[in-house]
């Protein structure tokens, strides 16, 4: 259980709630029930993109064992995924494509760029056919820098996923976005142009970042 | 095997007409190349596959290049009459003074062949083609028929360097989009310009960031 | 050029439709969970059967080649470690031949060893890999890929603890290699060598006679020796076609002169005989490693002399290829003098080998064509650049 200031601690007391545990009575709220119920069984997609996907398949298998974050359900459909993991260089020829799926992903659904290449072009940013960073076109929640990273850092960067989800509240002005009806749930693809993908990035997601030295 | 002189000779016997020269390669690797014209090209591809001897039956590589137009300046010594004043008098006098000249050697692109045989475990022999040209004169003729292997090797070539092979049975772009319409392997392409940050920008990416940065910034401002 | 020389081409093979109904086109990827990554393949089916197949690449386009070009020769051995990112170490190798090739530069004893010991290695790691992904391909979900991933896992501790990373392991320089193998590497190399054996017989017991590879293999995909040849294939799937062509033996590079060990040859070019001819090809490397282990003398790990500051080979080219455990890989530079080659060109193995996959595939049933799709062994990050 995360530490935050949720609004169960604040409805009860811990120390009471620890009493009424030894007396056979469990006490929680909608909110902690279900988070804890989406952040122990993230389903990932199985869908791969470059050298950092085999990183991914080490990561489920018996040596670093994700099944322990109850997360070994890898699902070859996005309709039935709640976790995109970018594993690799999006290239533009690719990048409709994985906006599409996310858009077909059902909410809540979350993104992790795995490795230098998803999350900013990485090695190959200078080449004429890689997107700079797959954060142009859908938001993303853990970054995990690294070429490729180690199997520790993905299980690192779940671990973070699931205690984001754990601090996730249903109401109020941070609730996430499937629960705002204002937020946008579909995200535009971009076309292939002449010359470069149309639009270069969306506005609506990503800004141009101000270095500061 | 036969030496590249050898095999020039052997195909200039076999296919009348066949323009041939030898590229020399300066590397200590020494693997000359045959330049042949693109006129006789099938002909002798196929006598080099088809040849007792010889028996290149795989094709290992084919790939483009690009050969930009080349300005070389020289500086050359003329010797012209000039008018000079000698002792009040004005005579024309013979005077060499240096001009630089300039040429232009027009560019072309080239498709280089590595031919190998499996049959008889020898190679490479290096086969290259030329057109005219980078912009009208860019066809060559396409070797698939002879070698399958040049399938889709030819049309990456075609793709990113813009060789357009006749006789290809199948020509279309394989690595980028069907609707993309530069050739991106070319000397001269610029790519697209979306570098608007780098966080270790450093020579002509950092000039293209900055760029990048001074023009949106001003289309925001406005 | 006149049309009958035009219809000599080693073109698929066209079959008649027969009966109603229409045909279906599929496009198969570029996200399918058995593309091996991001793939495509639009197919056409008369029901289950296929009648057309068109592979669509690109969508892993990495500019590579552009790359090469602009940065310098010593710059791009990292980048080399992510074409075929399953075996960096022969990706390492093939670079560095074709650099030492263009420069004249000769490699010490040790490092020859070095380069023989840990290509091996990558050989056996590749290979359990695509027989594991071959089999999940065929249903099997998980075992193979898992006992071939727990393998692979001890294979790239020692890479690891040898280069610095786990795959990407940018190791080999130009006259020899970056670091030494110290005793300490080398047990651990033996004791995995000495392992393997083991592994390979667990392996082909729970695989070799298995009734359900057998009928998702036998006579499946056949690849006939003579467009083989035609198409420029090379690697096990060459060689399972029955062709002996294996660049170790006819190119003799390195130092594979000084080892003995057989090139297996498969009889009928069918998917099993790929499985089978890759079994067999780890069995040699093993012998390989064996002779490799034992043998590998003391002395420098790159020549000293090597030069690595301003590296600026003489105008000229070289083409340098080796026997990747994916088939024929080639680098071929132009340089004009300077630092960074004037035309980088890379040879990608399984690139080519995938000429031939529409010949393969048409006949069969769709569920057929992942399977011989899987048997081509494939890395994106190599098909494409």
């Amino acid at each position: 259980m995360g530490l935050g200031e949720r609004s169960f601690d604040v409805a009860v007391d811990p120390e009471l709630k620890i009493e009424l545990g030894k007396q056979g009575i469990f006490v929680t709220t909608i909110q902690e029930l279900y988070n804890w119920g989406r952040k122990s069984s993230v389903w990932p997609m199985q869908f791969g993109l470059a050298c950092c996907a085999i990183e991914m398949i080490a990561t489920t298998m018996a040596r670093y064992d994700l099944a322990r974050f109850g997360a070994e359900v890898f699902r070859p459909s996005p309709r039935q995924a709640d976790l995109m993991i970018v594993s690799g260089t999006v290239t533009k020829k690719m990048a409709p494509q994985v906006v599409r799926l996310y858009n077909q992903m059902a909410e809540p659904r979350y993104v992790i760029a795995m490795g230098a290449c998803a999350i900013s072009g990485g090695p190959f940013k200078q080449g004429y056919n890689v997107l700079k960073g797959i954060d142009r076109y859908i938001p993303v929640d853990v970054h995990i820098p690294g070429c490729p990273p180690r199997p520790e850092a993905l299980l690192q960067a779940f671990m973070t996923l699931q205690k984001k989800i754990d601090e996730q509240s249903l109401t109020g002005e941070n609730r996430p976005r499937y629960l705002n009806v204002d937020a946008p749930g579909e995200f535009p693809v971009p076309e292939q142009g002449e010359h470069d993908l149309v639009p270069a990035s969306n506005p609506n997601v990503w800004t141009v970042p101000v270095v500061i030295r | 095997m036969k030496t590249v002189e050898e095999i020039k000779t052997a195909i200039e016997t076999a296919v009348s007409g066949a323009q041939l020269e030898i590229v020399p390669n300066g590397s200590p690797s020494a693997e000359h190349s045959l330049l042949v014209d693109a006129a006789h090209a099938f002909a002798a591809a196929k006598f080099l596959r088809d040849d007792a001897e010889l028996k290149l039956d795989f094709l290992s590589n084919v790939t483009g290049v690009d050969w930009l137009d080349k300005e070389t300046t020289e500086k050359v010594k003329v010797t012209r009459p000039v008018e000079k004043e000698v002792n009040g008098v004005k005579t024309m006098v013979d005077e060499t003074v240096e001009e630089t000249k300039k040429t232009v050697t027009p560019g072309y692109l080239e498709a280089v062949y590595h031919l190998y045989s499996m049959a008889k475990k020898h190679g490479p022999v290096i086969l290259r083609m030329r057109t005219g040209n980078r912009s009208d004169k860019v066809e060559l003729p396409s070797l698939t028929p002879i070698w399958r292997a040049a399938e889709f090797q030819e049309r990456e070539v075609f793709d990113l360097f813009g060789i357009i092979f006749t006789g290809h049975p199948d020509l279309r772009r394989i690595l980028m989009w069907d609707g993309f319409k530069d050739y991106p392997m070319r000397r001269d392409y610029v790519d697209p310009d979306d570098y608007e940050y780098e966080p270790t920008a450093h020579d002509d990416v950092l000039k293209r960031a900055q760029a990048h940065l001074a023009a949106t910034t001003t289309e925001a401002a406005q | 050029m006149s049309e009958s020389l035009l219809e000599a081409w080693n073109r698929p093979p066209t079959i008649e439709v027969d009966g109603e109904g229409e045909l279906l086109e599929v496009a198969m990827g570029p996200h399918h969970p058995s593309t091996h990554g991001v793939f495509r393949m639009d197919v056409v089916l008369d029901g289950e059967r296929v009648i057309k197949l068109k592979p669509v690449f690109g969508y892993l386009h990495r500019n590579h080649e552009q790359i090469g070009q602009t940065v310098g020769y010593l710059q791009m051995m990292p980048y080399t470690d992510r074409l075929d990112y399953f075996c960096s170490l022969t990706n390492n190798w093939a670079y560095a031949l074709a650099v030492e090739k263009l420069v004249g530069q000769a490699v010490p004893e040790r490092a020859e060893y070095i380069r023989v010991i840990l290509a091996e290695l990558t050989r056996i790691q590749n290979h359990a890999s695509t027989i594991g992904f071959l089999t999940q391909e065929m249903g099997a979900s998980g075992t193979p890929l898992m006992y071939a991933f727990r393998e692979r896992e001890k294979i790239l501790d020692l890479f690891e603890s040898l280069t610095g990373s786990r795959m990407m392991c940018n190791y080999m320089r130009f006259g020899g290699c970056r670091v030494d193998m110290t005793e300490a590497h080398l047990n651990a190399a033996r004791k995995i060598v000495t392992g393997l054996p083991r592994f390979i017989d667990e392996f082909e017991n729970l695989l070799t006679s298995n009734e359900i590879l057998m009928a998702r293999s036998q006579g499946m995909g056949v690849l006939k020796p003579d467009l083989a040849v035609n198409a420029g294939i090379t690697g096990p799937m060459l060689r399972a076609s029955g062709v002996n062509y294996d660049i170790r033996k006819v190119d003799h590079y390195g130092i594979y002169d000084r080892f003995s060990f057989r090139v297996p040859l498969g009889e009928h070019g069918d998917i099993y005989d790929r499985y089978m001819v890759r079994v067999l090809e780890m069995r040699e490397s093993l012998k390989i490693l064996e002779q490799a282990l034992k043998d590998i003398p003391a002395g420098p790990f790159i020549d000293p002399k090597a030069k690595i500051r301003g590296f600026k080979p003489k105008p000229g080219e070289a083409y340098g290829r080796i026997e990747a455990p994916k088939g024929e890989l080639g680098f071929y530079l132009i340089s004009d003098g300077g630092t960074s080659p004037y035309r980088f060109r890379i040879r990608p193995p399984s690139f080519i080998n995938l000429t031939v996959l529409e010949d393969m595939c048409i006949g069969q049933n769709v569920a057929d064509v992942v399977v011989v799709f899987g048997s081509v062994d494939i890395v994106l990050g190599e098909v494409d650049r």
